[in-house]
């Protein structure tokens, strides 16, 4: 068994609102093995972007830890975070969006190198961009061009361009490639893959498209307002899922065929507000299996099977 | 009366910019029927909002033209109609999920606000309490907490603005609702409610819909009929049993379907389709899709496939079909 590289303890954020506390991420403890990847996945609004922006402390969280490589980073100072920033980086969902419109390739892609000063000079940094846009499939004429020239595949190769601009071990994936269509999509996600097997890279790997995330995870955590759910390996989940959420989840994919065509496999009942939420499972109100236990506080992640964690009171 | 909704004739969409022109729609036919819900498919820059911005009449200014065809709602030529007409088309007959959810909130107002602005339009003589009943109807369908309405765009997760962007388009009852990529934000639970929503709205009113999206499982749920884009022009178009049970389809469609992550095979690699779309400033004179399809022969490169029909419901735009009529001519 290898250690895993990142770790999160009890990792908590909520942020104030003027209805009370609204508990984005609530409690959640995670790792993730070095050159792994944990597979993020959860209803819209469950926490997930919150989870990997606190990772890597572009939010300061509630309570809780974040450990990376054995150090509690939560603890670093301000110069020991700049230098731990080298190590973790983030490709956003939006190829669109997360680009700065006013700056070439070149220039984003550099940036990171040059807010760090890794690089000595102009023309290192020059070579490097160079060697980036090559490792990411980016032919070199498109050094001077500007993302609004591009179409949503390369522009989200730029963003993995400049992600590994400073050979991190650690990515956070915010849906990659949600904004693509399939088949630019299968070229990042292959791309991504291979990188993986290159360097040695660990993806937390956020996403709600089961497809992708069965296809790139060794591990999945199924999230929902705020907690992790269920916790488990990929094939497991996928073939013997036991969260009530989870089960949910896979009986909506929408399979690409008509044979498949049913009727609209729906959770009935109201989302609960992540706004103070009652105590008790958060799902209850639109869990099929619900019992009045279900509203007591107390519930916990617990292991089932050996590495497939449940929080639910029907399996328990 | 005929019974399209929506007829657009030969299409013709350019952006101009300082130094370029893209064509981004290269004579577009297409057809909506009443209550007909009909899919947009295709690859990033195809041209798919083009589409949907034409038939809005908002493409942005100056820099997207319309260089020629014509777009039909029922009997109104949409391009002969006034600015102010149009304006009042798009409150009430027309309305459009936009991409980017941003495009269509203001940040300054909570969200139950905008949707009740809406509201308020479309019922002019409601009550107030009549109104924010409603909201409280149309979040908690969104799969979004009512007490939450008092909160602004930016509090909100990227998928809960866009289903507050859905209710909104859909607060007013529209005739025809051009979704474009409404549930890509979205999980699979609160992506079923949403088009399970949207479905019995437009049924209940007998209104088309035209979902834009990537996502052929969407497709297969939900619409009656499928369009798949490529490099400005539809290279194949069927009623869905055309497009997914048919032993006929076009190159890229092919590809298409072989790019999706099988969910019951465990595979390392995917299958992109190899290549990248034509530049669409330049774009190459026979079949644009000729330098990427594995089919691709002499007269693909030099001529420009037409429309095969190959059945009533189904054609296919590639030199590999051809129709009956168009066999015996050659021979
Ligand atoms: N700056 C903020 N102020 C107040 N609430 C916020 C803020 N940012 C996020 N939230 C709330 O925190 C919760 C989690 O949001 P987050 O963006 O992490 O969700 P997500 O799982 O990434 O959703 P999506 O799949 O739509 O991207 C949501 O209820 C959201 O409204
Ligand atoms: N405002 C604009 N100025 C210049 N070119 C544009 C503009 N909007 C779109 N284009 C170009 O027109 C073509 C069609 O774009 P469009 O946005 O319609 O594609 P799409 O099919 O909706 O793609 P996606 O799946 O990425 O949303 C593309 O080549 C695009 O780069
Ligand atoms: S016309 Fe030729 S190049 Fe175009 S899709 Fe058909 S076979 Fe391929
Ligand atoms: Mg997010
Ligand atoms: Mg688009």
């Amino acid at each position: 068994m290898s250690a895993p590289l990142l770790e999160t303890k009890g990792l908590k954020k909520y942020f104030d609102t003027s209805l009370g506390p609204l508990h984005a991420v609530d409690d959640v403890s995670l790792a993730i093995n070095a050159g792994e990847t944990l597979g993020v996945v959860g209803e819209s609004g469950c926490g997930k972007s919150t989870l990997g922006r606190l990772i890597l402390r572009l939010l300061e969280p509630t309570a809780g830890e974040v450990v990376f490589d054995g150090q509690n980073i939560l603890s670093y100072d301000r110069r020991k975070m700049k230098e731990m920033r080298k190590q973790m980086q983030i490709i956003f969902q939006d190829p669109f969006s997360s680009l700065n419109p006013r700056m070439t390739v070149s220039e984003i892609i550099a940036e990171p190198i040059k807010v760090t000063s890794a690089l000595p000079t102009q023309d290192a940094i020059l070579e490097r961009v160079f060697e980036l846009m090559g490792i990411v499939g980016l032919a070199e004429r498109f050094v001077n061009t500007y993302p609004h020239e591009l179409d949503g595949g390369r522009r989200q190769r730029i963003g993995v361009a400049r992600a590994l601009a400073l050979n991190p071990r650690f990515i956070v994936c915010d849906e990659p490639v949600s904004a693509l269509d399939v088949s630019i999509q299968a070229q990042i996600l292959n791309l991504m893959m291979d990188l993986q097997e290159e360097m040695g890279l660990t993806y937390m790997f956020i996403t709600h498209d089961l497809s992708v995330v069965k296809h790139i995870s060794n591990n999945i955590a199924v999230m929902y307002l705020g907690q992790c759910v269920e916790l488990a390996k990929t094939d497991e989940l996928f073939e013997n899922p036991v969260h009530p959420y989870t089960q949910g989840l896979l009986g909506a994919i929408p399979v690409p065929s008509l044979s498949a065509r049913k009727h609209f496999n729906i959770m009935k009942g109201e989302v609960t507000s992540p706004i103070n939420p009652h105590p008790g499972c958060r799902f209850a109100q639109r869990c099929p299996e619900a019992t009045p236990r279900c509203a007591e506080p107390g519930l916990e992640l617990k292991e089932i099977s050996p590495g497939h964690f449940v929080s639910c009171y029907s399996h328990i | 009366m005929s019974e399209n909704l929506l007829e657009i004739k030969n299409l013709h969409v350019t952006y101009k910019t300082d130094d370029d022109e893209i064509f981004a729609l290269n004579g577009v036919d297409l057809k909506v029927r009443k209550g007909e819900t009909l899919g947009l498919v295709g690859e990033t820059g195809a041209g798919k909002t083009t589409m949907a911005l034409s038939i809005m009449r908002l493409l942005p200014d100056r820099v997207g033209l319309v260089t020629q065809g014509e777009i039909f709602l029922e009997d109104v030529n949409l391009m002969k109609v006034t600015e102010a007409d149009m304006r009042l088309l798009r409150g009430q007959d027309v309305s459009m999920i936009f991409q980017d959810p941003m495009t269509s909130l203001n940040p300054i107002h909570t969200v139950g606000h905008q949707i009740a602005e809406v509201l308020f339009l479309h019922y002019p003589n409601a009550a107030t309490d009549e109104i924010e009943r409603k909201v409280d109807d149309m979040m908690a369908m969104v799969g979004i907490p009512a007490e939450r309405k008092a909160e602004y765009p930016h509090q909100f997760s990227g998928g809960m603005k866009q289903r507050i962007v859905i209710a909104i388009a859909l607060a007013c009852n529209p005739k025809l609702l051009l979704a474009d990529e409404p549930t890509t934000a979205l999980d699979v639970t609160i992506q079923a409610q949403v088009l399970k929503m949207m479905n019995e709205l437009k049924d209940s009113f007998n209104a088309s819909m035209i979902l834009i999206t990537h996502d052929l499982g969407v497709v297969a749920q939900i619409c009656d009929s499928v369009a798949i884009m490529y490099a400005g022009e539809i290279i194949e178009v069927g009623a869905a049993v055309d497009i997914f049970e048919s032993e006929s389809h076009h190159p890229y469609t092919i590809g298409l379907f072989g790019a999706i992550p099988d969910m019951t095979k465990k595979t390392r690699r995917l299958n992109p389709i190899d290549g990248l779309m034509p530049d669409p400033t330049s774009l190459p004179p026979g079949c644009r899709f000729a330098e990427r399809c594995p089919r691709c022969r002499e007269v693909c490169s030099s001529e420009r496939p037409g429309m095969t029909p190959m059945s009533a419901t189904h054609g296919i735009k590639c030199h590999l079909f051809k129709s009956d009529e168009q066999r015996r001519a050659a021979q």
